[in-house]
């Protein structure tokens, strides 16, 4: 699918004085594989939602280079996927017409998109749901129309901010299983922002622990744990072992 | 499904505030037909008779301009504040989406706009005879000018209010800046807009009675100011309650057609 590689990358907003300026993010090397899962995991403020932004595109970099196979990022575009923490739906249209406004946008035969955004409302399950706009949905059905969204779209990278943050634990759960399930079937590169640690070792092949002021990457953590993973894992030895060391490392 | 009682909580809803106009309207025919009132102002019953007979009776009969003429006049008025108000619209609209969402349109217009708008459209009036003379263009003018700021303010304000991750996940999915014009601003700013069209028709409804007044020589504003002249005080309040049915009848023909257009936003405001 695609891979990702960040080198150097800084972020700073100006202030009023020089001496006002926000250094959001400084310095971050990353290197993402194809079809890899990866969290963003920090406290607010690191400055993760701004690197998310950069990747996606709608924000340009202060220095350094990002690079989606091999390319340099310049503006927001169909190969990322973004997924917002609010779902950021158009309002007036339904459910299907959300779904379908990409490949609509970018001029592409019904005959192409048509059976793919089927397909996408399907596995989120919402085919009953077509007609519906998004305001006679619940948070969490909101949510899956905005993956379907971004699948719907074919990226190859999925840029997710906080997704499940304004969810409720049960309605958490469910979508962290079901985004497991379509990674699993579709395999496309995750960048997944979360400041919950439960969230990131469950979801991610890899976490990266950011620290704030100026946002760095702290550490890199590898989670081993073995695939496909049901809810269970959560209440291992190893994954509260796992869970023990993150949050040394947080407090420092 | 309404039921019967809802049906009568209606019709109680009603009834209560009709008491407070038809107790006033009582009030004002016993008063009015006082010796020394009765001759200054006209009562109620005394409207009604005028107001029958403008409605009515067969015009051309001698010199009375207020027989059978109401239709006509009525017309003469809704027609250019039709004609003033979707012109007014047909350019506030584009160019308040454009100056909400492009830096340099704003540059462009904002001061001009700004500038300008204090300037009441009653002061106006000279200059749009000495335009356009006394003819309809005079009118429509004024019309226009007073919508038009209404509208292209309003939309101004709802295009530059767009959410900004609606933006993002349009640009994301990689719709073209015209496309994100047509198909994220325009609809978002929607609401804002149909606030500026009813704000505008209320403006327009001034305007035509005001430039009728004195640019023009027909409509509801020019019978208003003629009626005062020969002292049928009857037809001035004639006149002036039918300009108050149309404006009502205007706006709610606007918000007709915003409840149909603006479905999503009902359901959200529940």
């Amino acid at each position: 699918m695609s891979d990702l590689r960040i080198s150097g990358l800084d972020k700073a907003y100006p202030g009023k004085t020089a001496a006002q300026n926000v250094q959001a993010l400084q310095g971050i090397d990353l290197a993402i594989n194809s079809g890899e899962f990866v969290a963003l995991l920090g406290p607010s403020g690191c400055g993760k939602s701004t690197l998310l932004n950069l990747i996606a595109g709608f924000e340009p970099p202060s220095a350094g280079s990002l690079l989606v196979d091999g390319e340099a990022v310049t503006k927001p575009g169909p190969q990322r996927g973004v997924v917002f923490q609010e779902a950021a739906l158009l309002p007036w249209l339904d459910v299907w017409e959300n779904v379908v406004f990409g490949p609509k946008v970018q001029g592409l035969p019904a005959s192409e998109y048509v059976p793919r955004a089927e397909e996408m409302l399907r596995i989120v399950g919402l085919a009953d749901f077509k007609r519906h706009l998004p305001v006679q949905l619940s948070g969490g059905m909101r949510q899956r129309v905005g993956i379907a969204r971004v699948l719907t779209l074919g990226s190859r990278v999925l840029l997710m901010d906080e997704p499940f943050g304004a969810l409720d634990a049960q309605t958490r759960l469910t979508m962290q299983e079901l985004l497991l399930d379509v990674w699993q079937r579709l395999k496309p590169t995750i960048v997944f922002v979360t400041h919950d640690i439960d969230e990131a070792l469950f979801l991610s092949d890899k976490i990266y622990v950011m620290s704030a002021r100026p946002g760095r990457i702290q550490s890199e953590v590898p989670v081993p744990i073995a695939r496909p993973r049901a809810i269970e894992v959560t209440t291992s030895d190893a994954f509260n072992a796992m869970k023990r060391d993150i949050l040394h490392l947080i407090r420092h | 499904m309404t039921t019967i009682a809802t049906v009568g909580a209606r019709l109680g809803r009603l009834s209560l505030g009709l008491l407070v106009p038809v107790l006033a309207l009582v009030v004002w025919q016993v008063a009015g037909s006082a010796p020394g009132l009765s001759s200054i102002i006209p009562t109620p019953l005394a409207v009604l008779r005028g107001w029958e007979q403008w409605l009515f009776a067969k015009p051309g009969m001698g010199l009375n301009p207020y027989l059978g003429t109401w239709v006509s006049n009525v017309q003469y008025s809704a027609y250019r504040v039709a004609q003033g108000f979707t012109l007014a619209a047909l350019v506030g609209v584009p160019l308040g989406l454009l100056i909400g969402w492009s830096r340099l349109m704003s540059n462009l217009f904002d001061p001009l706009i700004q500038g300008l708008r204090p300037i009441p459209i009653t002061a106006w009036l000279p200059f749009s005879i000495a335009l356009f003379g006394i003819r309809d263009m005079g009118s429509i003018f004024l019309i226009f000018l007073g919508g038009f700021y209404a509208i292209v303010v309003n939309t101004t304000q709802g295009a530059r209010d767009v959410e900004r991750n609606l933006m993002r996940a349009a640009m994301m999915m990689g719709a073209t800046r015209a496309q994100l014009l047509r198909r994220v601003v325009l609809p978002a700013a929607m609401p804002s807009i149909f606030t500026g069209l009813r704000i505008g028709l209320g403006i327009a409804w001034t305007a035509v009675i005001v430039s009728e007044m004195v640019a023009v020589k027909s409509g509801l504003g020019y019978v208003l100011w003629d009626a005062y002249y020969v002292g049928r005080m009857d037809i001035v309040i004639a006149d002036m309650a039918s300009i108050g049915i149309m404006g009502y009848l205007s706006d709610r023909l606007i918000v007709f057609v915003e409840s149909r257009t603006l479905v999503w936003r009902q359901l959200q405001s529940h």
